[in-house]
């Protein structure tokens, strides 16, 4: 019964070119073109197609879309994105099966990070990316990084009272202190703009793999489902506690091939700023949830290993996409 | 009770330390910080003394190994 014709996407409606027979659906459910009855009785076309869906019905939630704000709680809409979140989930904790950190105490997060051996983006443009695959790399990466820390505000009234004033003093630093200027996704984006890059929120949702989607949406369901605050958290120390060498090298690999000094600053800034939030991630919020309830270290284990893999698979398909072994 | 501190020496990485702070080094330059929470390097190898940046992650011998010996 579905025709795949294809949403008009663009700068009018901010929509996504759609990626398959749900995407294209629920696009034409959002512009009026397609009952929100109907959209129920449409199946993905193949997991990127899901995962573009759900990347939809969570920038509802977020500020993307905003032509389509009143569509956030449509409830044809929810019956969606929970069936295509059950999906992923299901498909994230099979793979972290017996791979997750066996005891989640804030050093065993801590070392799990620290002995993992993926492929390094990082150290691949200290020493030798190229230009054009460093700006590739920006680009595809602001998809996170202009709504940086924003899914992880979610699980703040979700923690109990150590955690929760752990995490805010974290946020509180992620969004610039109370200085405008300072807050992270800003940095980001006088870091693309002085690149010649659009610094507009999702600007780049067309050109980004299927492992980009899979990060951002799990990223969201963590923060947005309560039942998976522990996941958010875990997802936060393993993200965190991966960052400050990594952004080092990513800062020298900038100024390296002669980039903008706005760029480089903001990873500068992630050198030290997450320096203090892996431990202050571990210690004292997932430490706390710890204490407070002991049966959240399989989702913080979940969370932390979730977080590394997704970061693995998606720099395996930049290596792939470079024709470079890492 | 309260855990709440403003000097947090982490197992084997760096020293927290709340609240907006100005930090002398060695050859007299002070440091400002204006972060809620910044860390201090304890294990001497940061590329960004005094502040801690990660480096301690990747040393052979952990830093309060180190101090027993």
């Amino acid at each position: 019964m579905t025709t795949v014709v294809m949403t008009e996407a663009g700068p009018e409606t901010g929509l996504p070119r759609a990626r398959g027979e749900l995407s294209d659906a629920v696009m034409r459910a959002l512009t009026g073109a397609l009952p929100w009855s109907r959209l129920v009785e449409v199946t993905a076309t193949d997991d990127e197609d899901a995962l573009l869906t759900l990347w939809i019905a969570h920038e509802l939630h977020h500020r993307g879309l905003p032509r389509f704000a009143d569509a956030e709680w449509t409830p044809e809409l929810v019956v969606v994105r929970r069936r295509l979140e059950g999906e992923l989930e299901q498909r994230l904790r099979a793979r972290a099966e017996g791979h997750q950190p066996e005891s989640a105490t804030p050093d065993a997060l801590l070392d799990f990070v620290r002995q993992d051996a993926g492929p390094s983006l990082s150290a691949y443009v200290q020493r030798s990316a190229t230009r054009e695959q460093v700006l590739e790399l920006l680009w595809l990466r602001s998809i996170y990084h202009l709504k940086e820390a924003d899914p992880t505000t979610w699980t703040l009234p979700r923690l109990p009272g150590p955690a929760r004033a752990a995490l805010a003093e974290l946020q509180y630093d992620e969004y610039g202190g109370g200085r405008p200027a300072r807050l992270h996704a800003e940095l980001f984006a006088r870091g693309l703009r002085a690149c010649g890059l659009d610094a507009r929120e999702n600007a780049a949702i067309d050109d980004v793999p299927v492992e980009v989607l899979e990060m951002n949406v799990t990223l969201t369901m963590f923060g947005l489902q309560r039942r998976l605050a522990a996941a958010s958290i875990g997802h936060l120390v393993a993200f965190e506690a991966s960052s400050s060498a990594p952004s080092r090298r990513m800062a020298r690999g900038l100024r390296r091939l002669g980039l903008p000094e706005e760029i480089a600053a903001y990873y500068d800034e992630h050198v030290e700023a997450d320096a203090v939030h892996e431990q202050t991630a571990a210690r004292f919020i997932a430490g706390a949830m710890l204490r407070a309830d002991p049966t959240v270290a399989d989702d913080l284990a979940f969370g932390a290993f979730t977080c590394l893999d997704l970061e693995r698979r998606f720099a395996a398909s930049m290596f792939r996409r470079w024709g470079v072994r890492p | 009770m309260s855990d709440h501190v403003d000097l947090h020496v982490c197992p084997n990485g760096p020293l927290l330390i709340r609240g907006a702070v100005g930090v002398r080094a060695p050859d007299g330059t002070v440091h400002r910080t204006e972060r809620p929470v910044s860390a201090v390097c304890r294990c001497g190898k940061s590329a960004s003394l005094p502040w801690c940046d990660g480096t301690h992650q990747s040393l052979r011998t952990p830093i309060d190994e180190g101090e027993r010996r």
